[in-house]
């Protein structure tokens, strides 16, 4: 038989090693699920193309810089909502109206060109994620309904309002009847760090979030607010922490920064809106705020892992006309092994006989 | 409006509950027993595709469903191995295996988007479902209708008037007490955590084998998470589950059959108004429970547990 006993203090060993475990786990468990499913292309070519090839290539390098910045940006903001308790699933929703609201302003400024408009872009972006995310506080708050549910809803309801947005205001009045908007005026675009390629500015302004968040939870009164409401709920309460404020502020900085993500997606690779905004990020980011143990830091780490298996599974779709889904497979197999082995920080496992 | 018509709406109303009768009352049991999984969908969408593919392969209505229900438990058997015994957390681990559920069915489902099966047909009874209008709606649904409502009876049966359920539910209220006077409190929630794999894995199959007789990568489209929110709906009680459904079923019913009535709201807002409509009962149930602190809810809902002896 097995048993958890639990330590006196966690293990730091532990802590390091069972990313590593976690990670090895998913990977045999990948190679023996393809050697079951793939029964005429060979595995070893597959899993190179999956996992080494993004990493070795230059281009494929850079995408996959592409899409960490945004998992980087709303995996933070997860990070520290969830370390307070409060589970904002629907960031895909807050994504997408932030992404409306900041593209919004670049329909309406379609021919200007100011050093400000960018800016201004961002501003709405985070304000359409903050508002979407607003939303969920308040009915938590007024009424006490659960913010899981209200969120997630409301990311489907994002998608749908997306769709008549294309087709109503924003959409291209010259654009043939497309759903899509007219494509961004230069000076509305993020600014490219890596010539050639798709990898802009919102890469370093992910990095420098990161590490104002990780500097105002350590020395900031806020950070230990959120930290103590989520693991200690009750001394919370003791300690005159106002509740109500960590639901506003863990769903407004949250919601923001996912906003903030849809207006980089837009204004970045795509460069105008289309309905191909919602890429499963505010999802994907949750599995990244997780990996990454709630730690500011860590979310960037995650989001590129995360990031590789995004490019390893469209060039397994390109390579061997194999779904894009194995990307979701792996993201949700790796989850589960970090959550089993983060156990052995906490607990030593001990075999023992049973005694009949 | 004429006879017909009422009786499309009934039976299309029922079409659309099923589903979310089936898994919301799954989740009911899970929940009762002080755990929340969030896989509801990913158990779902498992459910719906091997209830198609058995049902392509075999064509037996019986074995599909059968094949449906043990994918759901597997599935489910994941959940409930990583909470259960390597006590981890719930909510992650269940989004963990909606994320799973959603990518794994969408893999295997690729070889079957473009084949069309025999739909579970509604049952016929001689006489009985000929008498004019009381037949049509008493007597003439898919047999899988009636096994939702028996499985809500089941379940309210099994909750209050059995020692097994009086053990669960006191296992939901209070896991160490529970424990303390030698309840297994691992084993049952294991076994409700099956169930409700068991019951998604059906409402899936509905989906794909009543609902749309094709498969369609995501074709759950949130329905895992809208009977979710039916539980909550529900206050934790079985009927109610049924009312909630009803009132789900013909919103969505509701927006198909808009545009037959002339109303000129665009296709997608009309599409909005299931995901809305969960927010805005939500809200309503706890405007109506105002000042009264809900009762029902398992007090242990999502909390680890652990004996340490």
């Amino acid at each position: 038989m097995l048993r958890l006993i639990p330590r006196v203090e966690n293990s730091t060993a532990m802590v390091l090693l069972s990313p590593l475990l976690a990670l090895t786990l998913t990977a045999l468990s990948a190679y023996l699920i393809f050697i079951f499913i793939l029964v005429d292309i060979p595995v070893s070519s597959v899993f190179f193309t999956l996992f080494v090839e993004p990493l070795i290539d230059s281009y494929y390098f850079s995408e996959l810089l592409v899409k960490a910045a945004p998992l980087m940006i709303i995996g933070l903001g997860l990070s520290i909502g969830f370390r307070a308790g409060i589970w904002n699933i629907g960031a895909e929703g807050q994504y997408v109206m932030g992404g409306i609201a900041g593209s919004a302003v670049a329909v309406y400024f379609f021919d200007v060109e100011a050093l400000w408009l960018l800016p201004l872009m961002a501003i709405a972006g985070i304000l359409g994620g903050m508002f979407y995310a607003g939303i969920a506080a308040f009915l938590r708050i007024k009424y006490q309904v659960n913010e899981i549910l209200v969120t997630l809803m409301l990311s489907y309801v994002a998608v749908f309002f997306l769709s008549s947005m294309l087709q109503g205001p924003l959409q291209d009045p010259s654009g043939f009847n497309f759903p899509e908007s007219r494509m961004f005026h230069d000076s509305a675009l993020m600014p490219i760090i890596w010539q050639g390629t798709r990898v802009h500015i919102g890469l370093i302004i992910a990095i420098l979030l990161s590490f104002i968040a990780w500097f105002g939870i350590k020395k900031h009164m806020f950070g230990m607010q959120i930290k103590i409401s989520g693991s200690a709920p009750r001394a919370a309460k003791f300690a005159g922490f106002d509740d109500n404020k960590t639901v506003w502020y863990s769903l407004l900085i949250s919601g923001g920064l996912a906003g903030l993500a849809g207006l980089f997606e837009a204004a970045g690779p795509a460069g105008q809106l289309t309905p191909g905004l919602p890429a499963f990020y505010g999802f994907t980011a949750i599995i990244v705020a997780f990996l990454a143990r709630l730690h500011p830091i860590g979310v960037l780490f995650s989001a590129l892992l995360i990031a590789l298996s995004y490019v390893g599974g469209e060039n397994v779709q390109i390579d061997y006309d194999l779904p894009k889904s194995i990307t979701q497979i792996f993201q949700g197999m790796l989850l589960f092994y970090f959550l089993a082995c983060d156990i052995l920080i906490k607990y030593k496992v001990v075999f023992f006989k049973t005694k009949n | 409006m004429n006879e017909g018509l009422f009786i499309n709406i009934i039976i299309g109303i029922s079409i659309a509950s099923v589903p979310l009768i089936f898994a919301a009352i799954g989740e009911l049991v899970v929940e009762r027993s002080g755990v929340l999984n969030l896989g509801v969908e990913g158990m779902m969408i498992v459910g719906a595709l091997l209830g198609f593919v058995v049902q392509f392969h075999t064509g037996n209505p019986f074995l599909a469903v059968l094949a449906a229900m043990l994918g759901g438990m597997v599935i489910a058997s994941i959940f409930a191995f990583l909470t259960q015994l390597l006590l981890t957390n719930q909510v992650a681990t269940g989004l963990a295996l909606t994320l799973f559920g959603l990518g794994l069915s969408a893999f295997v489902g690729r070889a079957y988007t473009e084949v069309v099966i025999q739909r579970i047909t509604s049952i016929h009874i001689p006489l009985l479902s000929d008498i004019p209008l009381v037949g049509p709606l008493l007597f003439s649904f898919n047999p899988l209708v009636y096994l939702s409502l028996f499985m809500v009876y089941l379940v309210w049966w099994f909750l209050f008037k059995t020692k097994q359920g009086l053990i669960l539910r006191a296992i939901g209220d209070n896991h160490d007490a529970a424990h303390a006077i030698g309840h297994n409190v691992v084993r049952y929630r294991v076994m409700a955590i099956l169930f409700g794999g068991a019951m998604a894995g059906i409402g899936g199959a509905f989906l794909s084998l009543v609902q749309v007789p094709i498969w369609g990568e995501g074709m759950t489209a949130g329905r895992g998470w809208i009977a979710l929110g039916l539980v909550v709906f529900a206050s934790w009680q079985p009927f109610r589950i049924i009312f909630g459904a009803i009132l789900f079923g013909g919103i969505s019913i509701l927006q198909l059959h808009a545009q037959g009535f002339d109303i000129t709201i665009s296709a997608q807002y009309l599409s909005m108004l299931p995901y809305l409509a969960t927010i805005v009962i939500l809200v309503s149930l706890r405007i109506r429970l105002k000042n009264k602190t809900n009762r029902t809810v398992p007090n242990c809902l999502g909390r680890i547990f652990h004996s340490t002896t």
